[in-house]
């Protein structure tokens, strides 16, 4: 599939590709068709993390890497979890990056004017995974992230990324260090039709993780955990809406993996609040929240289409994919779109 | 604030700039959570001393409504879509009797101002029913420096204290639905407050 390589204008227009769970049943169609294809007494869930500058240029010793954050240890605190590539940047695929210089325990990272970290330790998974405490804290933190950090991006686009391209129209705390792109083409005015149809909008927050690091054994660990909360609000309106024999359809793979890792955990009950999840889906999972997810069109590589496999069976997933292939849908997280309900 | 047991940020920048615009709200809702409230304080008058319209250089009428206008919408922009999908929020614009009356000498001013007052009543209008307001105030004649850039010759006794207009300011914040329709104007002077102990 052709990657998008840069924001397009008019997401209402973008292309939806429509996979039903129960006909198997396939359908050309575009983001602002979505409205039609709820029903009322359904419930959207969206993501409303923004997304971080994430990419921090700076160098080990005497040598250039780039830090790229993974995921706060806790949220607000000076210690996130952190990839180290080698010299160069999102212009060179993931896997062509030199291996950047091995890292111990304790030393130092210089990453900008007034923003210096210090390893803490060197995961077993990888050396490239680092545990950093970053020196500055609270407002000194933050302003120095926002100044020397950009967006995490990969080689198929077209240019730099600014912060403002990886943001929904929702976006509100910054979890995530990569954008959670599936509500991208859901603009304002989309949302307000979602609702006047009767179908309700609730959020919650997921700190999206990295999806490519360029080292095999690290990819294939990926997703790493990641921290969600879910507002009492937003439980009371899914249980509300399952309580109707309503839908919960998910606005990205990352909505699906707080519900369903929340409710895995605590035996099919959603607990609000503050939570970290490990849940990888996939074919064997038994969806005990979601029935629907709206995403991204990606490539059919592994941890996405794995997790699609809870949704449908992988062979109706690699039939949608190879149509959407021939039809030129695009792909990735400025792509068109697939609603599976 | 932080004396009286609340969470205080400060957080520089251009309120002009898209750039610190995106820093500023990221790393705002970083430190503090989902955002609730925006005010937009910040503004320039221009050219000082003021001058006539037909004195005033295009270039200058541009800043005072890149700082005035624009800036403040763009950070509307970007805050407003996720109180939109929270059901709250405030979005209140600090304007003056200058975006109403024709001043002489403060065109580009109270040109900025009367279009922020009317993109407020737009966007009210269109958020309507999802929970987020949206208000103008007019803090009046204050004891600051901009005020005696515009008028140095004012005395400075005739003029309000901008610590008991900011109390005011946040006796409305904590319930602007008692103080103004949603699109609304409210003269801060009409705001009670308590005194500080």
């Amino acid at each position: 599939m052709t990657a998008a390589t840069w924001p397009r204008g008019e997401p209402t227009l973008d292309r939806l590709l429509h996979l039903d769970r129960r006909t198997g049943r396939r359908r050309d169609l575009r983001v602002g068709d979505l409205p039609a294809l709820l029903a009322p007494g359904d419930l959207l869930v969206l993501n409303d993390s923004a997304t971080l500058p994430a990419s921090l240029r700076g160098r080990l010793g005497g040598a250039p890497v780039e830090l790229r954050l993974a995921g706060a240890r806790e949220q607000g605190g000076a210690v996130w979890d952190a990839v180290l590539f080698g010299a160069g940047d999102w212009r060179a695929r993931t896997e062509d990056r030199p291996a950047p210089p091995p890292a111990r325990p304790g030393d130092a990272l210089a990453l900008g004017p007034e923003l210096g970290a210090v390893v803490e330790a060197v995961s077993p998974l990888s050396p490239r995974l680092l545990t950093v405490r970053f020196a500055a804290t609270g407002d000194a933190f933050w302003s120095a992230l926002y100044r020397h950090g950009r967006p995490v991006q990969y080689a198929y686009m077209a240019g730099p990324l600014e912060l403002w391209h990886t943001q929904t129209a929702y976006a509100s705390r910054p979890w995530s260090v990569e954008a959670p792109s599936a509500g991208r083409p859901l603009a304002p005015s989309l949302l307000r039709a979602v609702v006047a149809r009767g179908v309700g909008v609730a959020t919650l927050t997921h700190a999206a993780g990295l999806s490519s690091t360029g080292d095999a054994a690290l990819d294939r660990a990926l997703p790493l955990p990641e921290r969600s909360d879910v507002p009492a609000a937003t439980v009371g309106l899914i249980e509300a809406t399952r309580a109707r024999r309503g839908r919960v359809v998910a606005v990205g793979t990352t909505v699906v993996r707080a519900l369903e890792g929340r409710a895995a955990a605590h035996g099919g009950r959603l607990v609000p609040g503050v939570a970290t999840t490990d849940l990888r889906l996939g074919a064997g999972h038994r969806l005990a929240v979601v029935e629907g997810i709206f995403t991204g069109m990606h490539e059919p590589e592994a941890s996405h289409f794995a997790l699609l496999e809870a949704f449908a069976p992988r062979a109706a997933l690699a039939d949608a994919h190879a149509h959407a292939r021939a039809e030129g849908y695009l792909a990735h997280e400025f792509g068109d779109s697939m609603l599976i309900l | 604030m932080r004396a009286a047991g609340g969470e205080a940020h400060a957080l520089p920048g251009d309120v002009a700039d898209k750039r610190d615009a995106h820093r500023l709200a990221g790393a705002a809702a970083a430190l503090v959570g989902p955002l609730d409230v925006v005010v937009h304080n910040a503004s320039t008058l221009g050219h000082v001393p003021l001058l006539p319209l037909l004195e005033t250089d295009c270039e200058d009428l541009e800043r005072v409504l890149a700082v005035n206008l624009v800036g403040p919408f763009r950070l509307t922009k970007i805050v407003a879509g996720a109180m939109a999908v929270r059901g709250r929020g405030l979005v209140v614009h600090v304007s003056s009797d200058a975006a109403v009356a024709a001043y002489p000498t403060w065109g580009a001013y109270g040109v900025s101002k009367a279009a922020q007052d009317h993109l407020g009543r737009i966007l009210a209008a269109e958020l309507e029913g999802t929970g987020v307001r949206v208000v103008s105030v007019d803090p009046g004649e204050m004891n600051t420096r901009m005020h005696a850039d515009a008028l140095p010759d004012a005395d400075p006794a005739a003029l309000a204290d901008p610590d008991e207009v900011a109390r005011r300011l946040a006796a409305l914040v904590a319930r602007p639905e008692a103080f103004a329709p949603n699109g609304g104007r409210v003269e801060l002077a009409r705001v009670p407050f308590e005194e500080a102990a």
